[in-house]
């Protein structure tokens, strides 16, 4: 977890709707188990598609604006952003096959 | 070939694969996410024995996973899609490849059923959650319906009155089924109110949740509540869908065993949440697993 790029209200703008590629943020925290499950899988994938699709996680525990913006009720939810704009979102935890279909969409 | 599979990393499979591992079977877990199952949507375990404050579902499953690793369980993260039951040999198919295996146990458990009802689907995520540890958080200071009257249910109900200022816990009898301690701890909230003889008949609201329609199956009176999200703890059902077609099921598609947990295929176990049985709960799924994985271990040294 450690390694995976952290995003925030803050920084969010420049690191994902400016990312000049496509990118996914993976929104998490701390209380959800759910999302603990899906954890690895997505620092998997971003070492997968680093260079091609910028892969992110946002704490919604600390960031509060940017899930409210994207209607976030329920975690764990991955948005796929493409050109700065929502391209797709899933919610719930999800095997890897899945996720990685979302992906190759924004590609 | 290994001597066993095991399909699911929940409490059940984790001790199974505990049992096999120290039983030196030759034996491989298969995970389509990371371990730990159901027990991860729940905040806070108080009725596993061995923990007198109680654990979190997240710690409990964590040590399970170390304690059978420890004993050097091979878990891996695979996605199972189809299954060949032969009579000699079990033929696995993940995502990324096959594997044979001379003994199966089928761990996949269950999940939160579903209402069937209009805007359920569509509001998913949108305030109709099942799983209140999640998303419970985003409800501070709202309103929410916690539909059900089971254990489940009533627990979290009484997590949800940490953030909600109101719980309506809808139920379709005139009494609940859950513990009779957590019916005590429920009938003395002061955030927790309850709608009795009563069913949701549809889930209305735009782009989040924004009222539920009820039914009093007394009257038939239809009514509506205002409020900002709704949980839904009615049961489960089985992950059955890998073996709906090869196994003996029950009338609710639950997995079909012995007193041996041998399934109506030789050599293919099952335990935890999948089987048909009277109480799901972690301490059934662990012994359960134990015992599978006993009768795994002496299944294949009969047949080799």
């Amino acid at each position: 977890m450690a390694d995976l790029l952290q995003v925030s209200d803050a920084d969010f703008e420049k690191e994902i709707v400016q990312a000049g590629i496509p990118a996914m943020v993976d929104f998490w925290a701390e209380w959800c188990g759910p999302c603990k499950m899906v954890g690895p899988t997505v620092e998997a994938l971003a070492k997968e598609y680093a260079g091609k699709i910028k892969i992110a996680k946002m704490d919604v525990d600390q960031n509060r604006e940017t899930p409210a913006k994207f209607g976030i009720r329920s975690i764990p939810t991955l948005i796929m952003f493409k050109e700065g704009k929502v391209a797709q979102t899933l919610i719930g935890a999800l095997p890897k096959a899945d996720i990685e279909e979302a992906l190759k969409k924004l590609l | 070939m290994e001597d066993l599979i095991i399909i699911g990393g929940g409490p059940a499979g984790l001790t199974a694969g505990l049992y096999a591992a120290r039983s030196r079977l030759k034996t491989l877990l298969l995970e389509k996410l990371s371990p730990g199952g159901q027990v991860l949507m729940t905040d806070w375990v108080e009725n596993y024995p061995g923990f007198p404050e109680g654990v979190s579902g997240f710690e409990l499953m964590d040590r399970m996973r170390r304690q059978a690793e420890s004993f050097g369980l091979n878990i891996q993260s695979r996605e199972v899609v189809r299954l060949h039951l032969g009579p000699d040999k079990k033929e696995v198919t993940t995502a990324d490849g096959s594997l044979e295996a001379r003994s199966l146990i089928l761990t996949m458990g269950a999940m939160p059923r579903k209402l069937g009802i209009e805007g359920e689907d569509r509001l998913t995520g949108k305030g109709v959650s099942y799983c209140a540890t999640c998303d419970g958080p985003f409800y501070r200071d709202r309103e929410v319906a916690v539909i059900g009257g089971g254990d489940t249910a009533i627990e979290e109900a009484l997590y949800l009155t940490r953030f909600a200022n109101l719980v309506h816990v809808v139920h379709r009898r005139s009494e609940l089924r859950a513990t009779k301690l957590l019916q005590e701890r429920a009938f003395s909230h002061e955030k927790i109110a309850f709608s009795w003889d009563a069913v949701p008949t549809r889930i209305l609201g735009g782009g989040g949740v924004e009222e539920i329609e009820l039914k009093n199956i007394k009257s038939g009176e239809l009514s509506r509540l205002r409020l900002d999200g709704v949980f839904v703890f009615i049961g489960y059902d089985p992950n059955n869908s890998l073996v709906k077609d090869l196994l003996e099921l029950d009338d609710y598609g639950f997995v079909v065993t012995n007193n041996d947990l041998e399934t109506s295929v030789p050599g293919v176990f099952a335990a935890g949440d999948i089987r048909a049985k009277l109480l799901r709960q972690i301490s059934t799924a662990v012994g359960e697993g134990a015992t599978a994985a006993f009768a795994a271990e002496r299944y294949v040294e009969n047949v080799t």
